[in-house]
């Protein structure tokens, strides 16, 4: 995290789009939503780090950051099959982002797999054709927009 | 007689101009009905302004005024008075606000200048219909009732006593004092709270011109300015005042320990016939029935067996009392945010957490520890202190308002254990100092020199979840520390929640018994926030203290002296003038169908027996309109508000 | 009782267990939760972090397909419940944000109807709409001797105006005395468990899980009880690697809510999933639960009147 959220804030105040854009902090909220229920200014601060998550995305302004790089993993996945499917997207995001670790976390996998918690083909739900039209829809409108 | 109005158009500097054409405004009023002159000037309300309508009243023998100007709030006494001068009724001028509801509200100056020609037909119609009247005067009774024993309750019941007029003041608890009583020092100068209220309080319980009526609330309240009748329940103490001679037996022999939730803010006992403290004022005692052996099982009565005066008196009952006071000073007071709505702070789940109230009666020799800065255990010493400021306060999820005093008792606590636990070190959470009155700023600066660690950031919360070794058996502090920015968790001993200032529980009850207002917060609002900050819009009503507004000791007391001046005031001048805007009746279109004696909010109509008739008790009438509108045959009118006046007004707003 | 129910992703695989025991244990309580046919991924916390209108796109089309006669929709997961509650405020907030999905909705054949969903999560659902004394009604087997920490996590009280306190909730921690068991003082129960960080980044994820499992431990717990999928992975399946990261020792086994209902109903621990989870919780069970209630808790008398020795009296979270 390279500012705190509250300092991210004042650089929006002070004019510094791009800097704030680049800040890998929003890439670190868990998405407690702790800020936003405790804020005295009521700021919705889990939100808004989903807003800036997605603004640095579109203006291309998001350096190599893990979290980024996840979400479309997973946003693939689900375009794919209308479904999470954990062991395609766990494979597919170590094997093309960070393949070292997926050594170190195949003990664990293997462990879920030996309790039949993984599952080993993707379940795609039946209109998967009508998902990616509303998909690809709401896309075009917020091109739009 | 044919009218002969007289308009005078202010511009107001620029007030009113930059929006209105204030020449087009007058040059339309010369073109209406019964209008003989009208006028235009920079500033109406200065003397060249009055003396220009004083002017044409005598020269021209005017027979109506209409100045359109700022809100009647601000001015109409100004110009009823310049009338009054030149021999005009003042009940025969009416004022056009053409600045608050037009030129402040109304950017397009087109549509600001059609609506200010619109208010002055209104008005200029209204006037030809107005008829001269005469005030009411009433004669102010002496008496002031003073509500709340605190230090504003005090301060304003001696400025009055020794003024030689007769003051009642009621409190609610059994001794007088308040919050005062129970701190140890007072910030900046560190003087000992009891040493400089103990004799004000003292002042009060002698003083021949105060009637002291504690563990009293005032239960009703009806009448107005000079003439209010106000109903005091004095509850029982089972103890007779006059045989009472305080020697303190009766609380030692009790047998029953009570957790003393008021005085000692939960930390400390009290019996269960008890005087909150050693200093209290009166200094009878009272018996806490809800506690008391003798009224829960039939038998026990050591306080009467030992008592040397014969004083206990068991059979005692609440004793109601109508007092005649001509003004009302509120002085309730405030209570303390209850950080257990806060639970991230853990206040009653973590034993080593303690409100401010709790820590102030720790620090004070007479308390529950005399004055000794210990854990909850009531031995170990803390080796390290966090004070949490803003709890509750500056926050939107509880109070959005500052509440004024915590940064400054925060820094008086920091330094108490600075004083006594030289090895102790005193960590301060704050957001912002605020420390803006003589001699504040100098004190933060001692504390600074002191040693204090000073940390800018918002608690966040307040664990017994330890994550390092150091962290263990001890209270970890969250924070972000904004001037590094990095969080922070710091281990310590005892963490003290700097708690904000709420208005008192049932402050819209009170409110609603002294027909005042509440704002959003539930303080008490004032006449005027800059110019009239002890006056309610109720006359007679004044208000003093924390019930206005989080502030201080020294705000109070000014605020308390500030009331019983006003009150001087009124008393002197013997009686006061109330608006003759009063509802009669038209006894011949009358049917007596009782609906206007429903509808009265303030029991001021009657029916006449022998007559079948309403009747307007002109005391009781305050003018407020409801029973006119209500009357089906149009009977009752309201005098200065007949329904000739309003709907010519109404045409001449909308041209008609 | 009949809602729809929305599943989400993870109970197909991950959080079978959590599935099996629902199924049970909503038919035993008069549950109806029918699943919403051809339902699709919420977009956990991924699709919001890159396009807003998919991402509400993606979640109203299951709001889309709700039959047309059931107006709660119930899902078992925190993340989900999250993600269908924003978009439901979201669609009746006004603005152009409802007609632009609507519009989407039609390029799949779909419509939305809009007013007078609401969406609950499934605790809510047994605590409140079933009801604590209800369910300790039909306990058998009560879990006497079991200290549990009650686990809620993030999402399940977060963002606020939910069913409980978004600080210090207490549903949970009432259900589970209700059937029996003791309710150990884990105040850290709202905390977060790292969720989707701990396949990310272990330096962000495993501190948080650390601290949780250390909390639940030092408060006495044998196992740990939430109600949300993420939490359960996270804190079973990653426990060893948290160990080993930190050198630490934790055993805690993680069981779901609906499988606590179950083993008090007296039902076969097998057929509500429970050996599924990575920490077993079979040692637990066999050692700790008793057939015998504990002793009542001597009742504390009212601290109004003065004890014996030196403290100082403290306020109770009730008193006035």
């Amino acid at each position: 995290m390279d500012h705190t959220p509250s300092r991210l804030f004042a650089m929006i105040q002070a004019g510094l789009r791009d800097e704030v854009l680049r800040s890998n902090t929003p890439w670190f909220c868990v998405a407690c939503y702790y800020c936003t229920v405790r804020c005295p200014q009521e700021v919705p601060v889990t939100d808004l780090m989903y807003a800036l998550k997605r603004l640095s995305v579109q203006q291309g302004l998001c350096g190599q950051v893990d979290g980024r790089d996840f979400a479309r993993s997973f946003v693939g996945t689900v375009e794919r099959y209308g479904r999470s499917f954990e062991l395609g997207l766990a494979t597919r995001y170590y094997f093309t982002r960070r393949p070292l670790r997926l050594l170190r976390l195949a003990a664990t996998g293997l462990g879920m797999l030996r309790k039949g918690r993984v599952g080993l083909r993707p379940e795609s739900i039946r209109d998967v054709k009508g998902l990616r039209a509303i998909l690809r829809r709401a896309r075009a409108l917020s091109g739009a927009t | 007689m044919a009218d002969k109005i007289g308009v005078y158009v202010c511009h107001c500097g620029s007030n009113i101009a930059d929006a209105v054409d204030v020449e087009g405004v007058a040059r339309f009023a010369a073109t209406l009905r019964g209008v003989a002159v009208s006028r235009h000037d920079s500033f109406m309300c200065s003397q060249p302004g009055q003396e220009l309508i004083e002017a044409d009243l005598r020269e021209l023998g005017l027979t109506g005024v209409v100045v359109a100007a700022c809100s009647p709030q601000l001015h109409e006494p100004t110009f009823r008075r310049a009338c009054g001068r030149a021999g005009l009724n003042p009940y025969l001028m009416e004022m056009a606000n053409i600045r608050e509801q037009c030129s402040w509200v109304t950017l397009d100056p087109a549509a600001a200048t059609e609506k200010a020609k619109a208010l002055v037909a209104g008005a200029v119609h209204r006037v030809a219909c107005q008829q001269p009247l005469e005030p009411h005067r009433v004669p102010i009774h002496p008496r002031t009732l003073v509500v709340g024993g605190g230090i504003a309750g005090i301060q304003a019941a001696l400025e009055l006593a020794d003024a030689g007029y007769p003051v009642t003041l009621v409190e609610r608890e059994p001794s007088i004092g308040g919050h005062m009583a129970q701190l140890d020092k007072t910030f900046p100068t560190l003087d000992c709270s009891a040493c400089i209220l103990t004799p004000k309080m003292m002042a009060v319980g002698q003083h021949p011109n105060i009637q002291l009526l504690s563990y009293s609330e005032v239960e009703g309240s009806s009448g107005y300015v000079g003439n209010f009748v106000v109903r005091i329940r004095r509850k029982a103490r089972y103890v007779a005042e006059d045989k009472c001679t305080g020697c303190e037996i009766c609380q030692q022999k009790c047998p029953v320990w009570v957790e003393d939730k008021v005085f000692e803010a939960g930390l400390g006992f009290r019996k269960a016939i008890y005087s909150p403290f050693a200093q209290a004022v009166p200094n009878t005692p009272v018996i806490d029935r809800e506690n008391c052996v003798y009224f829960e099982r039939g038998k026990c009565k050591a306080c009467e067996i030992f008592c040397p005066a014969g004083a206990i008196v068991w059979d005692q009952e609440d004793e109601v009392l109508d007092i005649e006071v001509g003004n009302i000073i509120l002085a309730t007071g405030y209570r303390l945010f209850d950080p257990r709505r806060i639970p991230q702070y853990g206040y009653s789940r973590l034993e080593n957490v303690f409100t401010s109230l709790e820590f102030e009666r720790m620090c004070n020799a007479a308390g529950p520890t005399a004055g000794r800065i210990v854990l909850r255990d009531g031995m170990t010493r803390p080796q390290r202190v966090a004070i949490v400021h803003c709890v509750g306060s500056r926050d939107r999820n509880y109070n959005a308002y500052c509440s004024d005093v915590c940064c400054m008792y925060s820094l008086k606590f920091a330094h108490l254990v600075h004083e006594r636990l030289p090895e102790a070190e005193v960590y301060n959470f704050y957001i912002d100092i605020r420390s803006s009155r003589k001699g504040y700023e100098e004190f933060y600066h001692r504390l600074l020199d002191e040693g204090t660690h000073f940390i800018r950031g918002k608690v966040a919360r307040i664990s017994d979840v330890p994550e390092t070794p150091e962290e263990e058996d001890r209270l970890i502090v969250e924070a972000e520390d904004t001037l590094i920015g990095r969080q922070r968790r710091l281990p310590v001993d005892m963490v003290i929640l700097s708690c904000g200032l709420e208005p008192q529980a049932d402050v819209r009850q009170v409110a609603r018994r002294f027909g005042i207002s509440c704002s959003q917060n539930g303080f008490f609002i004032e006449r005027h926030p800059k110019l009239d900050p002890v006056a309610t819009t109720t006359d007679g009503v004044f208000i003093a203290g924390a019930c206005q507004g989080p502030q201080d000791i020294q705000s109070a007391v000014a605020q308390g002296a500030a009331a019983a001046a006003r009150v001087a005031g009124l008393i002197s001048r013997g009686e006061v003038q109330l608006e003759p805007v009063l509802a009669t009746v038209d006894e011949a279109a009358c049917s007596g169908c009782e609906e206007c004696l429903l509808t009265c909010p303030y029991s001021a109509i009657e029916l006449r027996p022998d007559r079948d008739k309403a009747h307007v008790i002109a005391a009781l009438c305050k003018g407020c309109g409801v029973c006119a509108a209500a009357c089906l045959p149009k009977a009752i009118s309201l005098s200065h508000y007949t329904d000739e006046q309003l709907v010519a007004q109404a045409k001449g707003l909308l041209n008609v | 009782m009949t809602y729809a129910f929305f599943p989400g992703c993870s109970l197909a695989h991950s959080a079978s267990a959590y599935a099996d025991s629902i199924r049970l244990v909503a038919e035993r309580l008069g549950l109806e939760l029918r699943e919403i046919d051809d339902w699709n991924c919420c977009g956990a916390t991924a699709y919001f972090a890159t396009e807003l209108l998919p991402a509400y796109a993606l979640v109203a089309r299951n709001l889309a397909l709700l039959d047309g006669d059931l107006d709660q929709v119930v899902t078992p997961c925190s993340l989900c419940y999250v993600n269908l509650r924003r978009t439901l405020q979201a669609l009746g907030g006004g603005g152009n944000l409802r007609a632009w999905v609507d519009d989407a909705l039609a390029a799949g054949g779909l419509s939305y109807r809009g007013a007078g969903l609401s969406v609950r999560h499934l605790l809510d659902v047994v605590v409140n709409d079933v009801g604590v004394d209800s369910i300790a009604a039909k306990v058998t087997r009560p879990l006497y001797g079991l200290r549990v920490a009650p686990y809620y996590g993030c999402l399940t009280v977060r963002p606020g105006t939910g069913f409980d306190d978004p600080e210090q909730p207490t549903s949970l921690d009432k259900l589970l005395r209700s059937l029996g068991a003791e309710v150990v003082d884990f105040s850290l129960k709202a905390d977060c468990c790292g969720g989707h960080m701990s396949l990310i980044s272990a330096e962000v994820a495993y501190p948080l899980l650390r601290r949780l499992l250390q909390n639940a431990t030092d408060q006495g717990a044998d196992l740990v009880v939430t109600a949300c999928p993420m939490c359960q992975l996270n804190l079973d399946a990653y426990q060893q690697r948290v160990n080993r990261h930190f050198g630490t020792s934790f055993r805690l086994p993680v069981l779901f809510f609906t499988q606590a209902i179950g083993l008090a109903l007296g039902m076969s621990p097998k057929a509500l999933g429970i050996g599924k989870e990575i920490v077993p919780a079979s040692p637990v069970l066999e050692n700790r639960w008793s057939t015998e209630a504990p002793p009542a808790p001597a009742r504390p008398q009212r601290a109004r009147r003065r004890a014996r020795g030196t403290s100082l009296p403290m306020r109770g979270v009730g008193d006035r």
